[in-house]
């Protein structure tokens, strides 16, 4: 496409690097240096994209960050399409693929138009007061719809291509903005080798001294000046210049977070290079110079493609060398727009500027614009044209006197310009405090909490030789120098305005849509029905209209609609305030929030030392807590049941070996350690003689159970702690609370021996006779070594911490081996086990055998709020202690209730359904909704010992119910169980001794 | 994220420590002498107050001890951290500013 809006000469685009892209299928030429927007105003395109909720045709109204409609689709390739990109900050790259969003079946003939005409109905609260009634239409009818409605653009469905990284850095001033004011403060702040970060959200730095035409700084051109600025902070080893770098969170403490696009610029990126990089900056201070956003005007059809803010056409002249039109009209309330008419004028451009102001009002900006027509005291009552602006339609008026007689001015551009409103978005979110400036109708930084101090024209400072003075005494107070320097910059900077919200209009002022803020689609009557419908306050008034909460969070918009609201109230703005800016200052992707946190490295994977083993052995894995799990090992052809069956049948009949590497272990030791956990678990541990384990529960001061493990004594000072896997770090830490802060004269160390400790579990009647053969300095006989005994010795010329213990109700023995050791010692207990059938098995068998055998698993069977007592195991709790931890609340009412949930057991009347995990349980299945619930299902198996499923409940008063009828909830209705003993096999622990009991198991 | 000044370490990210909530809420000598109320008193009830608030913390991803930080929970400022079984240090801007 011909570049019939590129102007023969100007601007710092570079005209020897042609490049051309794609916007909705058509080729695009542009230079390098131009955006998307530059390039797509050079080739005369101005429709690129439908509003959000009329689906009006929309234009480029802003040169940055600000810009409300130009939202488009960039696609540059699998895996790396993205919506809702600013078509004025996306820089062009050749190859790149951009379409317009929000219409459909295309830009140009958009069927949701239709919205447009039904505007009355569409109005503020549309949605509040709409879908509310029937309730029965909301899950089928309403919400499907909003949702297809709602949002712009539409989200990628493939994983993102690109990488992305953080950075962590330190600085003593990190300034934001290299404009005039951010320039001068990084060349003060780094002039005494103090470390300086200038971060810029745009390419090039230079902020608005890059559209400048005839200002000179110091004799010398903006431009000039910039270049030098520019060269001198690059020369200095202290400072660092991140361009297309957006500080966007300004956080507690000094917390400021950026986010820098590394390679979108890039044709061809360097595949090493990240696509982003957020970095979490820690300045000592902060110099803010985010410079101010210009004002539309609000008038009837204010949003035409071809209407945009008076310095962005300015910009596009000056900066990108492209007419944004030939015939411009400029309406104004203020001075600044005169600049911007004498360089359209300059640049060979029809201009004429519509005034708001009287004659009279109008300062020493007039003199810019000799040789142009100025309509002064003129209001503009509309504009015409369908997809593109025509004419701008304004009429005399005076105040109190009323609106006179219409003309239209045929333009195909206009610049609009309602004064100007300082970016405090920063410093809002440094919590600093705002204050109403009424001489520039605006907020600015007042009390600061955080050490920062903004300068120019964040700070309300408009006049570039002030704007320099004070970026530079910013920079050098941050640096703690307090120095100041003048600047010589001409010509005056033409400032000041007359604050207009809505323009006077002879208008139906009901039937008037007069945009405010153009991405949420608001108009002022949007604002007027709002109060009329009683909110008053602004930020129900934000909620109600959506008027700023859009992704652009209403930069060119909030000023608009807060003055009229004070206006309509009769309340001067501070009254009415401001509403709260948050982060992120503009919209940050995903993927620099994310960082490297995804895929693998979205959470740690632990894995034991034989995880190894179990992967050459085909084992299923399952997660448990971070770590990665055996779950079972199945055969060829085997399923899960049938695996599992399988395992748990070698461990009641024959031998199985089980990696309990993941269990928590926790050394306590120092001489008050028995003291210690005598006072941290419920049951007596002072008189437990080395070589001998014992179980605990601890629990919380609340009293309710918050882990379990058994415990072995292996000298007076020592103890070998075991926790559940997951529990292991709460554990410690609960541990550590109490040796600090409660009971710091307990000389006493515990400290984590996870990892250092791998352990085997060898459970089965025939688990002695595997383990024999490799132990030495242990007599394993039977009254040597008896259940819950600990021993320390040797396994296969290791050391080892043996304990004879068991969580499947045979004969077991848990070996802790030194974790490098962990492979070798298995695989000779593996080798020998073949005569036996050794047979691995993994958690699921695990879960199966102790359900059966009654142990319940902290977790499972506990929620926090169970204790000992509602399980069954009362008797482990210490009678005669005076205190542990959890006494006191144990002695509560509420505790010694009779209908509190109880541990028992449940069997399926029909002998087969395996009821679900969590299923509720009632008395009565006929009881009027909503029932009664009694309790839950906390385990449930189909028990392979037994050939019938097993299940595991608490029911309120459940040890009172033995051999009722319950009922349980399943996917297909209630089913019947009756209420049994929590033990299910060898309810006498008769076979942790090798007592064989048959009966028990096939009862 | 806040910077929290370890009194072992010194200045660390937030994400390093867990907060435990009010300091100088001692475990009872004898929890048995207390009735019902003055236990779940101990247990339960805590001051959220608006301004200077003495809170346990520990740093759990660094030196894994636990100390007492003063913090204003308007502003969100550390005024001091101090080792555990020190009594609250007095503040000379407390009050009056
Ligand atoms: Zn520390």
């Amino acid at each position: 496409m011909a570049q019939s809006n590129r102007l023969p000469s100007g601007g710092r685009i570079d005209r020897a690097k042609p490049l051309a892209f794609t916007f909705n299928g058509k080729s695009v030429d542009g230079f390098a240096g131009d955006t998307v927007a530059s390039a797509l105003l050079a080739n005369g395109i101005r429709l690129v994209g439908r509003s959000f909720k009329y689906h009006r045709p929309r234009g480029i109204l802003t040169h940055g960050s600000d810009e409300p409609n130009a939202l488009l689709k960039v696609d540059r390739g699998p895996g790396r399409a993205d919506p809702n990109n600013r078509a004025t900050v996306i820089e062009a790259v050749g190859g790149l693929k951009l379409s317009s969003q929000n219409h459909w079946p295309s830009l140009e003939h958009d069927i949701g138009a239709v919205n447009d005409r039904l505007s009355p109905v569409l109005v503020a609260g549309f949605y509040y007061k709409t879908f509310m009634w029937p309730r029965s239409f909301w899950d089928k009818l309403y919400e499907p719809k909003i949702r297809a409605a709602a949002g712009l653009g539409v989200a990628p469905d493939v994983p993102d291509a690109d990488r992305y990284v953080h950075r962590n850095a330190h600085c003593d001033v990190l300034v934001v903005g290299a404009g005039p004011a951010g320039l001068a403060a990084a060349l003060a702040a780094s002039e005494n080798g103090r470390r300086v970060i200038l971060a810029d959200e745009q390419a090039e730095m230079g902020g608005s001294l890059l559209a400048e035409r005839t200002a000179t700084i110091d004799g010398v051109s903006a431009a000039q000046w910039v270049a030098h600025a520019l060269t001198t902070l690059a020369g200095r080893a202290n400072v660092t210049l991140l361009p297309r770098t957006t500080a966007f969170g300004y956080y507690n403490h000094n917390h400021v977070v950026l986010t820098e696009r590394v390679t979108d610029h890039l044709e061809r990126p360097d595949p090493k290079l990240p696509r982003e990089r957020l970095w979490q900056v820690r300045p000592a201070e902060v110099v803010i110079a985010t410079g101010a956003h210009e004002r539309p005007l609000s008038f009837a059809d204010n949003d035409r493609p071809g209407i945009m803010l008076a310095e962005s056409v300015r910009t596009y002249i000056n900066r990108y060398g492209v007419a944004p039109g030939r015939r411009i009209v400029f309406a104004t309330n203020g001075a600044s727009a005169y600049a911007a008419a004498a360089d359209a004028k300059a640049a060979g451009l029809d201009v004429t500027i519509v005034d708001t102001r009287p004659e009279s009002a109008i300062g020493p900006e007039k003199a810019l614009a000799a040789g142009i027509e100025i309509l002064a005291g003129h209001t503009v009552v509309g504009s015409t044209g369908g997809k593109g602006l025509t004419g701008l339609i304004v009429a005399p008026f005076t105040a109190g006197k009323g609106v006179g007689a219409r003309r239209t001015l045929p333009c195909d551009c206009a610049g609009i310009s309602g004064g100007w409103t300082p970016s405090v978005h920063l410093f809002s979110q440094s919590r600093g405090k705002l204050i109403f400036r009424a001489d520039i109708d605006a907020f600015v930084p007042g009390i600061s909490v955080q050490k920062e101090r903004s300068a120019g024209a964040c700070k309300g400072t408009y006049g570039l030789s002030a704007i320099l003075a004070e970026g530079w005494a910013a920079g050098s107070g941050a640096a703690g120098a307090d120095g100041s320097r003048l600047f010589a910059a001409a010509p005056a900077t033409p400032t000041g305005f007359a604050p207009a919200r809505v323009l006077p209009t002879d208008d139906d002022p009901k039937k008037v849509r007069a945009f405010l803020d153009f991405q949420n689609d608001v108009t002022a009557k949007d604002i007027r029905l709002a109060v009329r419908e009683g909110f008053e306050s602004v930020e129900h008034v934000k909620r109600y209209t959506t008027n700023g909460m859009a992704s652009d969070q209403g930069k060119t918009s909030n000023m608009a609609a807060l003055g009229l609201l004070s206006e309509i109230l009769e309340k001067p703005i501070p009254q009415v305030g401001t509403t709260t800016f948050r982060p992120p200052y503009t919209p940050v992707t995903f993927g620099a929030i994310i960082g490297s946190a995804r895929g693998q490295l979205f959470d740690p994977i632990r894995t034991a030392p034989l995880h190894e083993w179990a992967v050459e052995h085909g084992a299923k894995f399952e997660n448990v807590s971070l770590w990665r799990r055996a779950w079972y090992f199945p055969k060829a052809g085997e399923d899960m049941h049938a695996a599992v069956a399988r395992e748990c049948k070698a461990v009641r009949e024959s031998v199985g070996i089980f990696d309990a590497s993941t269990l928590g272990k926790i050394e306590v030791k120092g001489p008050d350690a028995a003291e210690f956990l005598n006072r941290i678990y419920p049951n007596a541990w002072l008189k437990l003689e080395p070589g001998k384990c014992r179980y605990g529960l601890m629990l919380k001061e609340d009293g309710f159970i918050f882990d379990d493990g058994v415990v072995a004594r292996l000298a007076p000072d020592l103890f070998h702690v075991t926790t559940t896997t997951g529990g292991a770090p709460r554990v410690l830490a609960h541990m550590e609370d109490y040796l600090q802060t409660e009971w710091p004269d307990l000389n006493v160390f515990a400290t984590s021996t996870t990892e250092e400790w791998a352990v085997i579990a060898l459970q089965g009647p025939k688990a002695r006779d595997v383990l024999q053969p490799f132990v030495t300095g242990i007599d394993l006989a039977g009254e040597a070594f008896p259940h819950m005994a600990v021993r320390v010795g040797e396994i296969c010329g290791v050391p080892t911490r043996l304990m004879r213990v068991s969580f499947t109700g045979e004969m077991g023995f848990e070996i802790n081996v030194p974790a490098d050791h962990a492979r070798a010692v298995w695989e000779a207990l593996y080798d020998y086990g073949q005569r036996f059938g050794i047979t691995p098995y993994g958690t699921e068998a695990m879960h199966v055998l102790r359900a059966e055998r009654g142990f319940i698993i902290v977790g499972q069977e506990t929620d926090g709020t169970v204790t000992p007592e509602d399980l069954g195991l009362g008797g482990m709790v210490s009678k005669v202690k005076r205190d542990f931890v959890g006494k006191r609340s144990l002695a509560r009412p509420d505790m010694a209730l009779a209908d509190r949930k109880q541990l028992v057991g449940l069997a399926s009347l029909d002998g087969r359904t395996v009821l679900d995990e969590g299923a509720q349980i009632v008395a009565d299945p006929a009881q009027a909704v909503p029932m009664t619930m009694l309790g839950h299902v906390t385990s449930s198996y189909l028990s392979p010992s037994l050939g019938h499923p097993i299940a595991l409940a608490l029911v309120a008063g459940g040890r009172t119910r033995m051999g009722e009828t319950l009922h349980v909830t399943t996917p297909a209705g209630f089913t019947t169980v009756k209420v049994t003993a929590p033990v299910f096999v060898d309810p006498e622990g008769k076979r942790v001794n090798g007592v064989q009991t048959e009966g028990a198991l096939h009862a | 994220m806040l910077l929290v000044p370890c009194p072992y370490c010194g200045p660390r990210p937030e994400v390093e420590f867990h907060c435990g909530g009010e300091a100088h809420i001692a475990r009872p000598a004898d929890p048995n002498a207390l009735d019902d109320a003055q236990w779940a008193e101990y247990l339960f009830v805590r001051t959220s107050n608006k301004g200077v608030h003495a809170e346990r913390w520990l740093h759990s991803h660094g030196c894994g001890r636990w100390f007492n930080a003063l913090r204003n929970t308007v502003s969100d400022s550390f005024l001091a951290s101090y080792e555990m079984g020190q009594p609250r240090p007095a503040l000379p801007t407390e009050g009056g500013k």
